[in-house]
């Protein structure tokens, strides 16, 4: 019987552990600083997309946090939680963090986005969810506390529709267009608008889903490419995906100058394809290098500094850069707080108000270090998203090329859709509140 | 000494059959629902109660169905992960159909949709067994998790795919959507484990239970004993699936809020399995050892490195608890094969001869 007796003590310690670790689910919450919680993945098969954006939205407020002391002489306190992508974790890091009065949350994740919508308007706490979550919820008069900056996927949709149409989706008319998705809130999110689109412009639509279990694996899909022959294939892809669907573009010979992408996949997804890569498409809409000086303070405070977890190569990517716009757009908005609510340590209602006045112009930008790095966007009251334009970047080996103008959504067609998605989300969910949100932005 | 049991006589054939025959179980049960009911809630701060406690409890629920068939029965299944949906989908038809009737019944009457769909794929269950059986519930969890993918009717058109929870009340209070408290989502989901792990403890003690375990000790035994295996191993699936149901309709209602077909893949099937086997087969408080173990020590894991002050960056903690709980898994498996359960019987067994082992 020892054995059992060890095993005994064994778990009486474990049930000590747990004792002692409660006191840790109830955190300090500072008095003099602004608590930015960041849900990043690092670990599991999106880690290949979520490290690069969690550094550099990590790295861009640790370099404010070194340069300038925080934002208005507040220091930022940035604290990471690791989500895993997974919707359940995504609300366990919700949880944990509420009870530090974060200012704002960033989910990095359609499926975590769409759980906490309802919640947000309840708690007070704002979702900025950039380029990414429900495409509806740019209207701010129905989701006060949701912005999704700075276009949505059904605006990246049009944009990629009239690039593969050549400047109009008319020209359209009779081709067949293969769509390779995330089969999840994420892929399924521009559906409606693409049938909407094929039904109008006669184009053929064929869908080719990726389960999140078969991300790796693409090879059944690829196979009916083969047989359809799609004359341009979009994808809507993250994580293991981009970078296994671009090899099996490449095995299954699809041209790659016909293969248009969402502003997702990133450098190591193509370069770890190799050279058959060249000439893959994505859309963007900002700049992609370290050539900007708050990139090279973020290089001199951060990362040489030894206070950063990104590589060298890493450094200044595409994904790494939207990482960087996605804080650019957290101090922005806490700045803009401050100014409005007069306060130095602001509160989550104040970076409501602080997002609504975002009005980022080209000197605005030259202000932050950042000229030239992207398109001015302007937010208000009603608008949460400001449907900028977006470019064509087409891969040549080794770096992002910009091969196109800004190309501007499809208004004409999004907004309706856009229109009536979001009044069928508030009737879907009896009792969606209606806004009774001051406004200081009405423009 | 902690269990001095001179001078507890049973006297009539009830106190016999109790579920604790012994005063100082009972007393130490009932400290344990006390704190359950009264000061957790109380006290417990929204991650507690959200993050740890309910899905805790929620685990436990689907654990206690799944042992039901795989714990007494014996068969095996790798389908409970969409058998959880089946009752999550069922209770949000149900629930946009007739808003205005009680969310709770909605949960129960989720329950018997999953009990039905259970039943169907539980019928090769009577001409294959062990592995084999394994592989027909595989095909349910991917059947079914296609339809929730797939078919539109199920998650009402929306265009995420994912099914949202629209605010419910009970007695004036909200219990579900975003204005639900978490005490209050907390207490009734605390309500409806108890009294349900307190019928499935009961029906496992009685004539029906034992049925169950001769069919899962030899099953040609207990048919020439005069046990009608269709019956009986159907009634498995019906009960067991009427379990996972009811959970899978309390973790989209109660505790996520919403839920893409993608909460309730393989992965979660398997979570259910190791949290039976590490906890117990075949034991009902084996269920919830196993998803304290599962779903709480991960959790404890990661909060760990804060309470010490080491800063070691979210993704080395999340690397480091999933081998810390690995290791943990193989260390509790290793000293005790038969689970959790089966270490807390025999310390008790040891506490009650204390200080007089033989």
């Amino acid at each position: 019987m020892k054995k059992t007796n060890r095993a005994l003590k064994i778990l009486a310690g474990a049930a000590l552990a747990l004792t002692l670790a409660a006191p840790a689910f109830a955190p300090a919450a500072a008095e003099d600083s602004i608590y930015v919680p960041l849900f990043t993945y690092r670990t599991g098969p999106f880690s290949g997309s979520g490290t690069p954006i969690a550094d550099g939205m990590h790295d861009y407020l640790t370099m404010l946090n070194e340069r300038d002391g925080g934002i208005g002489g507040v220091k930022l306190i940035v604290d990471e939680c690791e989500t895993g992508y997974d919707t359940k974790r995504g609300g366990e890091c919700y949880d944990a963090v509420k009870s530090k009065n974060p200012v704002l949350v960033n989910p990095w994740s359609t499926g975590i986005t769409l759980s906490l919508i309802p919640k947000a308007s309840v708690d007070k706490i704002p979702i900025l969810s950039m380029a990414y979550g429900l495409s509806a919820s740019a209207k701010g008069d129905v989701f006060p506390w949701i912005f999704n900056p700075p276009a949505t996927y059904w605006d990246g949709l049009s944009e990629i529709l009239k690039y593969i149409g050549d400047g109009a989706i008319d020209k359209l008319k009779g081709k067949t267009i293969g769509y390779l998705y995330f089969d999840a809130g994420f892929g399924k999110e521009p559906i409606p608008l693409f049938q909407q689109l094929s039904k109008e412009f006669e184009f053929t639509l064929k869908l080719y889903p990726v389960a999140p279990a078969d991300m790796q694996n693409q090879s059944a899909q690829w196979l009916d490419v083969r047989r359809d022959k799609p004359d341009f294939v979009v994808m809507y892809g993250w994580g293991a995906m981009n970078a296994t669907a671009v090899k099996e573009a490449i095995k299954s010979g699809y041209p790659m100058d016909k293969f248009v992408s969402i502003w997702w996949p990133g450098e190591a997804d193509l370069l770890s394809a190799g050279d058959g890569a060249k000439g893959f498409k994505t859309l963007n809409w900002h700049g992609v290098g370290t050539d900007y000086p708050a990139l090279r303070d973020i290089k001199k405070l951060v990362v040489d500094a030894g206070k950063s977890l990104a590589p060298k190569d890493e450094f200044g990517g595409v994904l790494y850069d939207h990482g960087v716009y996605n804080s650019v757009l957290i101090a922005e908005g806490i700045a803009n707080a401050q100014k409005l609510s007069g306060k130095k340590i602001v509160t989550g209602d104040d970076v409501r108000r602080g997002l609504e006045n975002i009005n980022l112009d080209a000197a605005r930008f030259k202000a932050l270090g950042l000229e030239g790095f992207s398109a001015p966007i302007k937010l208000s009251c009603a608008d949460h998203n400001s449907h900028s334009a977006a470019f064509i970047q087409q891969w040549d080996g080794a770096k992002w090329v910009k091969i196109t103008d800004p190309i501007t959504p499809d208004t004409e067609h999004v907004q309706p859709l856009l229109d009536d998605a979001a009044k069928a989300y508030a009737e879907k969910n009896a009792g969606w509140p209606t806004r009774t949100e001051g406004c200081d932005n009405k423009s | 000494m902690f269990y001095r049991e001179v001078g507890q006589f049973e006297t009539s054939y009830g106190a016999d059959m109790a579920l604790f025959p012994i005063r100082q179980d009972r007393i130490g049960f009932a400290l344990i629902l006390a704190v359950a009911f009264v000061i957790l809630p109380l006290t417990g701060n929204q991650f507690l109660l959200n993050s740890i406690l309910i899905p805790f409890l929620v685990f436990s629920l689907a654990a206690i169905g799944l042992n039901i068939l795989t714990g007494y029965t014996g068969l095996l299944s790798l389908g409970s992960g969409a058998f959880m949906g089946v009752g999550a989908y069922a209770c949000y038809k149900l629930s946009t159909f007739f808003p205005e009737v009680n969310i709770l019944v909605w949960i129960l009457a989720s329950g018997f949709v999953s009990s039905a769909v259970g039943v169907f794929f539980g019928l090769p269950s009577l001409r294959i067994k062990g592995f084999y059986l394994a592989v027909a519930t595989l095909a349910a969890q991917f059947f079914l998790q296609w339809c929730f993918a797939r078919i539109p009717w199920l998650y009402n058109d929306n265009t995420s795919g994912a099914i949202e929870v629209s605010t419910h009340t009970l007695f004036g209070l909200p219990v579900t959507g975003p204005n639900a408290t978490p005490t209050t989502r907390y207490l009734v989901v605390l309500t409806i484990v108890v009294a349900m792990a307190w019928i499935a403890s009961n029906i496992v003690r009685g004539r029906i239970g034992r049925m169950w375990m001769a069919v899962r000790d030899m099953d040609i035994a207990a048919e020439l004993m005069g046990i009608r295996l269709l019956r009986v191993k159907l009634l498995a699936f019906a009960v067991s699936s009427f379990y996972v149901g009811v959970a899978g309709a309390l973790m989209v209602f109660l505790w996520l809020g919403s839920a893409e077909p993608e909460a309730f893949n393989i992965d979660l099937s398997f979570l259910l399995l190791f949290m039976i086997i590490i906890g117990g087969l075949g034991s009902i408080a084996g269920a919830f050892l196993g998803a304290a173990l599962i779903h709480i020590l991960p959790i404890a894991l990661r909060a760990l490195p804060a309470l010490v002050d080491l800063s070691l960056g979210s993704a080395t903690i999340e690397q480091l608890t999933f081998m810390v709980t690995g290791a943990l898994i193989l260390f509790f498996l290793i000293v005790e094969p038969q689970g959790l359960a089966r270490l807390w019987r025999i310390g008790r067994q040891k506490l009650r001869v204390w200080p007089f082992p033989y």
